[in-house]
């Protein structure tokens, strides 16, 4: 099974590691470095549930080569909190219940940071566009759009410009 | 005298009942530190793979497994000879082998399984098995199973008939009779699956020393896995330690063991090691347990005003190709046309027929769905007829609590009332009901459900619900329970029943939930059963552990007991100013005892078990949740699509332990109510599943789903923790008959068959369009000749 060295930043820690040429981005990720926060929800591109951010754009990990990140950083739910404080959209997504049963959520969270770092104050229209193809079976996504909302607030703006 | 304002401190206690409660396990969802079965740490565990039948019904003649044994890599393969014991969650109705024996009867059951040191060679080896199998005839709808001379699939149900129900309560024919207007419809429902967003996954290790097994598993109901486990392995159950770490959603798939459970045991213990066995999406959807594909027949008698005199409901559930939860799901159908309005009369047959798809299960609002869609849809129609307002048809049957059903289910709280009125007040039905914009309607259904069956699955003669409650050196309490906490908040809900008891803020408390090992046994999260049942017991716990608190603090104090009162962080004197701190009375508690360890257990009362008839417990509950919705929407009649503007929901719970729970849940369940009127639907050809994939299988994405405005009705239930009520399925079934009435306002189309897809819809449309056409030419031919 053919390798190659993939140069890598994850989380923004750089990285050299061989991986094989058909290794999957989620199975890098999952296995090699136990970022589990990445969910499988689905057999591939269906569920959105292992959103990560590429160069800061959302990606579905299950359907994109590992190699294919070379050169590239690489964004998980893990890197969000810093200093051990959940960032700002995480405690919404916690404090508004935009959560239930959990699986969904790191790509939910990723695809909406994703969101609110292009388009900081968005509609709620823009925010269902955005998080259109990330499925969650608990919350019938009420509660997600009051927890992406909640985060864009103008309080929140000043936030982002800090 | 200068005492301390003895009101002023009692409500210094921040109360934990009632509080907008962010989960206790939430920061971990959120962070992605959850560790869900396939995220578990298992670097050396060998890969599991199942080989699945390509048939939909087949005798097995052989199964060559020999090249695969030979592979490097291959660990072990196991097969129907592994386990000759059947497996099913109700014990009267075992018929399924984890591996399948002699026979298939469903393409896509699990025949063979190997362990290999990675996936790829668990791959090659599954592909070198060489199954022998002999097509035999197939059935796939109910309709065909049931026809004189179809092939039989289980050598002990002639006719492919799983279970029949006949339940006859008062005079059917009297109340007919007497109705001011009789009428009677057919109803066809598609089959819907759970699509919970985690795939099923198991880990499994064998300890060969010790003769010893543990798993992990995505399960509702780690007890049920646990008996299944020790029978079909042929090991005492004290060999056996189930744990269920973050589970991502159930909603009823995961309330029976499930064949992979089972499987990746055996292949753990052939292997003498640790398996992991992760299925894809499609092999989760083959697992299905969902609802089945039900035809309903439905007659209502109602006077003048619109009260129900008599009701008679056939059943007919295709429930697929195994027992699983069968006859309980065609007994739930039944034994919920009633204890949601007042009906002196029924009638109900009930079908339940095996064919050759993957076995149906539970599912949330199990069994009470597809008939509540036909009562809600049927009585929307008469009251139509009769010129009158919906509403007011619900209201001149409402139940006044308590009340006994005729067929014996007891009802000691009922809000629905109140629900009837917020939702008709919030949506401004009054106001806007006919007077809307060609292609918008307003529909409107109610709905209820049991807060927790009332008679568990094994009758085993110990309570419903055990809470456990240890109090150490540290002062901090730790929650032991079996609930097993899916993501509707349980684990949340248990501590702040026994913070609010004790008057403790939730930092004070840990919860450990689900592992056999160290928490009680708990029958699992089904029929709604854990807020209600196991909410009972952490009261009763913090109790047990308040009265240690207290007699320790009157020791202290020099005073009895009856002299203090417990104010969470301070004890004290009920007529002086001594007051002794929590910490305090914790060490002085210990002094003697050492290490705390109190419980607390619920039973339900016998009163609410139900009656004598053979059936009679399922449907019985100590509480029941009531919820009534408005659903407005707009009609596409060129397309057929159907979109929902907003949804207004009333829900009865009783009291809100959490009513940010309560929210999320009502909330998801309309939404999936919503799915399953609009899109869902499994489909097969062949018996072959055309939607296994969240692709064909649509589920609505958040660009179609609506606001759902949410209240929050309590009609406090005197059998309820702090009165409350079970939240997270009442609301489900609801949506879908107030779906097909606001389509019928809109359009004037009463849909009878579901889901409401644009195909199914536009043909409807089209076929009346071409009625009126003929019925135009007939009388206009008619016109001419007769001039």
């Amino acid at each position: 099974m053919p390798k190659r060295l993939l140069c890598i930043t994850v989380n923004g820690r750089r990285r050299e590691d061989a991986v094989a040429d058909h290794a999957l981005l989620i199975d890098y990720l999952r296995e090699d470095l136990g970022l589990t926060g990445t969910k499988r929800g689905c057999d591939g591109g269906e569920c959105g549930a292992c959103t990560v951010l590429i160069d800061g754009e959302p990606r579905l990990a299950c359907i994109t080569l590992a190699v294919r990140c070379d050169g590239l950083e690489v964004e998980t739910i893990e890197a969000l909190a810093a200093n051990g404080r959940m960032s700002r959209l995480q405690q919404a997504f916690h404090e508004k219940l935009g959560t239930q049963c959990g699986f969904c959520t790191p790509g939910m969270i990723m695809a909406a940071e994703a969101l609110l770092r292009r388009t900081p104050l968005p509609s709620e229209a823009q925010i269902r566009e955005a998080l259109s193809g990330n499925l969650c079976r608990c919350t019938g996504y009420v509660k997600i759009i009051e927890a992406v909302q909640a985060t864009a607030e103008p309080a929140g703006a000043v936030g982002v410009a800090e | 005298m200068n005492a301390p304002d003895k009101t002023a401190l009692r409500t210094a206690v921040p109360p934990a009942v009632g509080v907008r409660q962010p989960l206790i396990d939430g920061v971990e969802k959120v962070t992605g530190r959850a560790l869900y079965t396939a995220d578990l740490p298992a670097r050396h565990a060998l890969i599991g793979a199942i080989l699945r039948s390509p048939l939909p019904h087949a005798r097995i003649r052989g199964i060559d497994t020999r090249a695969a044994r030979a592979m490097p890599g291959v660990r072990a393969v196991v097969t129907g000879d592994d386990c000759d014991v059947p497996y099913g969650v109700i014990p009267i109705a075992q018929n399924e082998f984890p591996l399948a024996r002699e026979r298939v009867r469903y393409r896509g059951e699990p025949v063979a399984a190997v362990a290999a040191v990675d996936e790829a060679t668990a791959r090659a080896a599954l592909a070198a098995i060489a199954l022998d199998l002999e097509p035999l005839p197939a059935v796939f709808d109910a309709k065909s199973a049931l026809v004189a001379g179809a092939v039989q699939l289980h050598e002990n149900k002639p006719g492919n008939i799983e279970r029949e129900v006949d339940h006859t309560f008062g005079d059917v024919e009297a109340g007919l009779a007497t109705a001011t207007l009789v009428r009677e419809e057919r109803f066809h429902y598609a089959e819907v699956t759970h699509a919970m967003m985690e795939p099923n996954a198991a880990l499994a290790e064998w300890d060969a020393e010790r003769e010893r097994l543990t798993l992990h598993s995505v399960t509702q109901v780690p007890y049920y896995v646990h008996l299944a486990l020790a029978r079909c392995l042929r090991l005492d159950e004290s060999q056996i330690r189930v744990i269920k770490p973050f589970v991502g959603g159930g909603f009823g798939h995961r309330t029976e063991t499930l064949n992979f459970e089972i499987i990746a045991s055996l292949l753990a213990r052939a292997a003498a090691g640790t398996i992991k066995l992760e299925l894809t999406r499609e092999e989760t959807f083959l697992t299905h347990r969902g609802r089945p594909e039900t035809d309903v027949r439905l007659k209502i008698g109602l006077t003048r005003e619109g009260r129900i005199t008599a009701i008679d409901c056939e059943v007919i559930q295709r429930g697929g190709a195994y027992a699983g939860y069968g006859l309980v799901t065609i007994l739930y159908a039944g034994a919920l046309l009633h204890a949601i309005y007042r009906v002196p009369a029924s009638r109900y047959h009930g079908l339940r027929v095996y064919a050759n798809t993957p076995p149906s299960g539970a599912m949330r609002g199990h069994g009470s769905v597809d008939v509540r869609h036909a009562f809600e849809a049927l009585l929307d129609a008469m009251s139509a007829e009769l010129g009158l307002d919906p509403f007011a048809v619900r209201r001149a049957n409402l139940i006044i609590a308590p009340h006994r059903t005729i067929n014996d289910l007891q009802v000691n709280s009922c809000g629905l009332a109140e629900c009837l009125d917020k939702v008709e007040a919030a949506s401004l039905w009054r106001e806007r009901r006919g007077r809307l914009p060609k292609g918008r309607g307003l529909g409107m259904a109610c709905s209820h459900y049991v807060s927790g069956s009332a008679k568990p699955v094994h009758w085993t003669g110990e309570p419903h619900a055990v809470v456990n409650l240890k109090l150490d050196f540290d002062g901090s309490i730790t929650v032991l329970t079996g609930a097993a906490d899916i993501g509707q908040g349980s684990s949340t809900l248990i501590a702040q029943a026994v913070a609010e008891v004790l008057g403790l803020s939730l930092e004070r408390l840990r919860v450990i939930a689900n592992d056999s090992a160290v928490t009680p046994k708990d029958n699992g999260s089904y029929s709604s059963r854990v807020s209600f049942m196991v909410g009972n017991a952490a009261i009763r716990a913090g109790e047990a552990l308040r009265s240690v608190l207290v007699t320790a603090a009157a020791r202290k104090l020099g005073v009895s007991e009856a002299e203090v009162e417990c104010l969470g962080e301070l004890y004290r004197l009920v007529d002086g100013e001594k007051t002794i701190g929590y910490r305090d009375v914790v060490t002085a508690a210990l002094e003697d005892a050492g290490t705390l360890t109190v419980k607390g257990v619920w039973s339900t009362p016998v009163e609410v078990q139900g009656g004598k008839f053979k059936g009679a417990a399922v449907g019985t509950g100590a509480g029941y949740s009531y919820a009534a919705q408005v659903v407005e929407v707009d009609v596409d009649e060129a397309t057929g699509v159907v979109r929902v503007l907003r949804v207004w929901v009333a829900h009865d719970c009783g009291r809100a332990i959490n009513p940010l729970a309560v929210e999320g849940q009502v909330q998801g369940s309309v939404w999936m109510g919503m799915g399953q009127a609009l899109t869902e639907e499994t489909r097969y050809a062949d018996g072959l599943p055309l939607a296994a994939n969240f692709l064909d299988y649509r589920i609505p994405t958040i660009v179609e789903s609506p606001p759902i405005d949410t209240f929050i009705v309590e009609a406090p239930d005197p059998h309820g923790p702090f009165g409350a009520k079970e939240a997270g399925e009442g609301s489900l079934s609801g949506f879908i008959p107030a779906l097909t009435n606001a389509i019928a306002d809109a359009t004037g189309l009463r849909l009878t068959e579901l889901p409401a897809s644009p195909d199914r819809l536009l043909d409807a449309l089209q076929a009346r369009a071409r009625k009126r056409r003929l019925q135009q030419a007939i009388a206009e031919a008619t016109q001419q000749g007769g001039a």
